[in-house]
């Protein structure tokens, strides 16, 4: 007998729409409808203004003759991005190698541990404060004493990612799986559905928004995380780049390794939110 | 045993904050085979708590109560259910939202293609299969729950003020629709409305229930021909089943007040 049968048994459920994904702390609506670019109009328009601010800086760099180590010309980061490009490359993987590890492996407990606890109240609320915990401190402060203990390899940097995104995918998908609608349950229950399918067909589709959502800052705290991991110490990764090449105030090859980091970033925000339009957009 | 639903004395105690509501007082009630039952009574007198306990989902604390010859225990496949609001999930398409029940049921729901397009049919959504609930208005909503509620063909229907949400146009509509279906189907209906007009029009019995705690106050055949003919609800007949179901329960509310045990409907959130 689940939780659902104690509350269906003591109170009839209000029919009242709620709409779900509209008030988490995160809304859906954010990662699948705020930037909706199509037609040339947007596009030429968008370019427009990354020419206007490029092609200005190139100028006013040329003009005023600013040394590389005070800003980089566009041009000439657009150079280094490209030359140095195959010395970067292995690095890119080491870092991306790092994100995707610690990330599917704190992704997936997180997401677990949500749908779990949501199930007993009272796991929820002695776990939920630790969460609250590891979230508000920075995970990255713990990679020093990480990597004491485990070398300056890559096992600290992936526990440290997994550290940030985990918790960020959990409290999300419980916000996700605490919005349970008792008219939906009961609707489910009333064809004599199981726990689990209750679960699958009600529970899960309802806390998706939030999931995805979950899955979305989870990653860009992940990518944070395994960027700053690679400038505590050893020998690699984007962020041990940007430490390098900032102490030796090559501004070019700076921003090339910065723009690399982007590049993940943006593909993180691009993935999900192609994921928020195919399954969570019943909730706009 | 052609007492379909049989509910014997039951009652139910709500524990709230300020202390216990008796929401149903030993109330007793009978549908047979293939009849169309109405329960009316003042806001707040149990009608909605009366069939969510036949669903099974929410027991009684007194009485027995049987469908169909066994006791109401837990949701059965012979019952389907449609409340006020038509509750569909807005994740699925229409098709998917009626075809849900089947799919819980874990029947394979391409074998029962054919019915559910022609039961979609009936309610005139043929085309809406694609649609998605926040797509279609809140009559075609509701039509889509009665569609979802017989893709199992149970054998009863409880629903519990369906058409209250509606406009009076919508819902008058729906009346019809609705006397249209039970005809064809031959369900047994126990339905449950505040507004005496749409009982008298739709059943051939209507048991009206006392305020809070309700228990049994009378039980009205209704002697109108059927099918029901065009403009019955502006004849003298008509009328007068109306006003005397409504002198009853005016009178029950004030026998209540004298007596000095009528409670004011201040728990009545619950609709
Ligand atoms: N969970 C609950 N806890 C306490 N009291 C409740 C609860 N649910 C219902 N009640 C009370 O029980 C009584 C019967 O409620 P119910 O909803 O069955 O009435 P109803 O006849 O359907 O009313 P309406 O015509 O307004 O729909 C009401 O007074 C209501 O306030
Ligand atoms: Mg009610």
């Amino acid at each position: 007998m689940d939780a659902y049968d104690k509350q269906l048994e003591e109170e009839i459920p209000d029919f009242e729409e709620h709409a779900p994904g509209k008030h988490g702390a995160f809304d859906i609506s954010a990662t699948v409808s705020s930037v909706k670019i199509h037609g040339w109009k947007q596009v030429s328009g968008i370019l427009a203004v990354a020419i206007v601010i490029l092609g200005g800086l190139e100028l006013l760099i040329r003009l005023f003759h600013v040394p590389e180590f005070v800003f980089p010309a566009p041009s000439a980061t657009f150079k280094a991005l490209v030359t140095s490009f195959p010395n970067n490359y292995p690095h890119f993987l080491i870092t991306l190698g790092e994100l995707v590890a610690g990330y599917v492996v704190g992704a997936s407990i997180g997401l677990v541990l949500a749908a779990v606890l949501t199930q007993v109240p009272y796991l929820e609320k002695v776990i939920t404060p630790y969460i609250l915990l590891l979230i508000c401190t920075p995970t990255l402060a713990l990679v020093p004493l990480l990597m004491l203990k485990l070398g300056f390899n890559i096992w600290p940097r992936i526990i440290a990612v997994s550290l940030a995104s985990g918790p960020m995918v959990m409290i999300n998908s419980v916000t996700g799986f605490r919005r349970t609608d008792l008219a939906k349950i009961a609707l489910a229950k009333s064809y004599g559905a199981t726990t689990f399918q209750i679960f699958r067909k009600i529970r899960f589709p309802l806390a998706l928004p939030m999931i995805i959502v979950g899955l979305l800052v989870g990653g860009i705290f992940g990518l944070i995380t395994a960027v700053g991991s690679d400038m505590v110490g050893g020998k690699m990764g984007l962020g041990n780049k940007i430490s390098y090449y900032s102490s030796l105030a090559r501004m070019a090859h700076f921003f090339a390794i910065i723009i690399l980091v982007a590049i993940i970033g943006i593909s993180i925000w691009i993935l999900f939110s192609r994921v928020g339009k195919k399954w969570a957009s019943w909730t706009e | 045993m052609d007492d379909v639903i049989d509910v014997q004395k039951v009652s139910k105690v709500y524990a709230s904050e300020r202390g216990p509501v008796h929401a149903i007082d030993r109330f007793s009630m009978k549908v047979r085979e293939g009849d169309f039952v109405a329960i009316v009574g003042p806001s707040g007198c149990g009608k909605t708590t009366l069939l969510w306990g036949l669903t099974g989902l929410h027991p009684f604390n007194g009485g027995r109560a049987y469908i169909l010859g066994e006791e109401v225990n837990k949701p059965r496949k012979e019952v389907g259910i449609i409340f006020q609001q038509s509750n569909l999930l807005p994740w699925r398409n229409i098709y998917q939202n009626v075809s849900f029940p089947l799919e819980i049921m874990k029947e394979n729901v391409a074998e029962h293609e054919e019915r559910i397009k022609e039961l979609l049919d009936g309610v005139e959504l043929t085309g809406f299969e694609n649609h998605f609930p926040r797509e279609l208005s809140g009559g075609m909503q509701q039509r889509v729950s009665i569609v979802r509620a017989l893709s199992y063909d149970p054998k009863i229907l409880l629903m519990d003020e369906p058409f209250g949400a509606l406009d009076a146009y919508t819902r008058d509509e729906m009346d019809t629709l609705l006397l249209g279906i039970w005809k064809k189907t031959q369900k047994t209906i126990a339905f449950v409305t505040h507004r005496i007009e749409e009982a008298v029009y739709l059943a051939n019995k209507v048991y009206v229930m006392t305020p809070r705690p309700g228990t049994n106050s009378a039980v009205f055949d209704i002697d109108l021909p059927r099918p029901r003919p065009e403009g019955i609800t502006m004849e003298q007949k008509y009328f007068e089943i109306v006003a005397e179901i409504k002198r009853r329960i005016v009178k029950d509310v004030e026998k209540q007040k004298e007596e000095g045990v009528y409670q004011s409907q201040a728990y009545s959130t619950v609709t």
